[in-house]
């Protein structure tokens, strides 16, 4: 691989939910080091955007590279080193509520290395220390309030130390001083473990402090890739009206909207 | 380049590693400092060239200072870089390693963790 050569290469990406075109062609690239905060509002397609960077939708037109591969079109085996070197932290946690935090966090390195059972256990440990969660490893996910469910599954998205992050909405659900921690863990886990970092949000304060560049999503389509301060000076209404949090005006379209009242014959 | 060298000096052994210590090599360095221990009562792992380490390199140094502290010997990490600095801060086990500046630093016996207030 390129070593310059950026680690996340997405060219002219659609994706459609049966009639509905949900990405417009989407294009940006991510350099390693960056982290990279992918905004926007509900419906705005970043979800989406991020099944596909993960491999987990294939794209109807365009490519996803990571690390130079293009995901859809690689091998199992292929995808497999690629899963390797990529650490994701859903939204919700996704932690497996049969296992305890510790099991949770040492998953990935009981299934992807060959690590004898005592350096498992200290790197699992290691990282549940980062999140702030050490000693909770025998505690079920069940025993967890949400700020530390999001710790947790972030422990574990770090636990192979990946060389890219993804995160999905690290501040739901949180109340501003945990999720102001959060925050400030992704700044220290660029600068520590030099992870380059994906963070997929609508939380526009959030955003704003841990952004190297920020990717700008509206309505399937990429308004602009930029610096905070290029993204705070864009001269694009719709920035402006997201970043000032003005409600988008909905446009109507006479025969449009009847169409969907009464039917594609009407 | 990524390397191990070991020399003995004046009774204390000394692993230099050089390189980015990751999970590709840290298995390694994990039999060293292991070995090490086994053959030295005093042991120092110097860290000044290394340009990044993984929690698989920092696991083989807690191995290495747990089992110091098990059999009495003397452990430390020497000359840390500022790339491993920042991995043990990242994990606040700055506070738990003994970190000595140079050889000459490197304890009889390790004792309790070095905690800082």
């Amino acid at each position: 691989m390129n070593v310059s050569a950026p680690l996340i290469e997405v060219e002219k990406l659609e994706a459609w939910y049966g009639k509905r075109r949900i990405l417009h062609g989407v294009d940006f690239s991510v350099n390693a080091g960056e982290i990279r905060v992918i905004m926007g509002g509900s419906g705005s397609g970043k979800s989406t955007l991020l099944r596909h960077m993960l491999g987990l939708n294939r794209p109807v037109s365009g490519t996803v590279k990571l690390f130079g591969k293009d995901i859809a079109r690689s091998s199992e085996r292929e995808k497999l080193e690629v899963r390797k070197r990529i650490g994701v932290s859903f939204q919700g946690g996704a932690l497996l509520t049969s296992m305890t935090v510790g099991d949770n966090v040492a998953l990935p390195l009981r299934e992807h290395t060959r690590l004898d059972e005592q350096t498992i256990r200290i790197m699992s440990r290691i990282k549940l220390e980062v999140v702030n969660l050490g000693g909770f490893q025998d505690l079920m996910p069940s025993q967890l309030s949400g700020g530390m469910i999001k710790r947790a599954a972030l422990a574990r998205a770090i636990v192979m130390d990946p060389r890219l992050l993804f995160f999905d909405e690290p501040s739901a659900g949180l109340d501003p001083v945990v999720s102001a921690e959060l925050d400030e863990l992704i700044l220290r886990l660029r600068d520590a473990l030099r992870m380059t970092i994906v963070v997929v949000t609508h939380e526009l304060e959030s955003a704003f402090k841990i952004a190297d560049t920020i990717t700008v999503l509206d309505q399937g389509n990429v308004l602009m890739t930029g610096t905070t301060a290029e993204v705070r000076a864009a001269d694009n209404e719709r920035i402006q009206d997201l970043l000032n949090r003005r409600p988008r005006e909905v446009q109507v379209d006479a025969d449009e909207y009847l169409r969907r009242l009464v039917g594609v014959d009407a | 380049m990524n390397g191990i060298e070991q020399e003995t000096v004046e009774g204390r052994t000394l692993i230099r590693l050089s390189g980015e210590v990751d999970l590709s090599w840290s298995q390694q360095v994990r039999d060293a400092v292991l070995g090490a221990l086994a053959r030295s009562r005093r042991v120092g792992v110097v860290l000044s060239e290394v340009s990044y380490i993984d929690s698989s390199g920092i696991a083989a140094l807690v191995e290495g200072f747990q089992s110091a502290r098990t059999n009495g010997s003397g452990f430390a990490l020497v000359a840390v870089s500022d790339a491993v600095r920042a991995v043990l801060e990242l994990a606040r086990l700055d506070r738990v390693f003994p970190i000595v500046a140079d050889v000459d630093g490197i304890p009889e016996v390790t004792g309790a963790p070095a905690w800082k207030p």
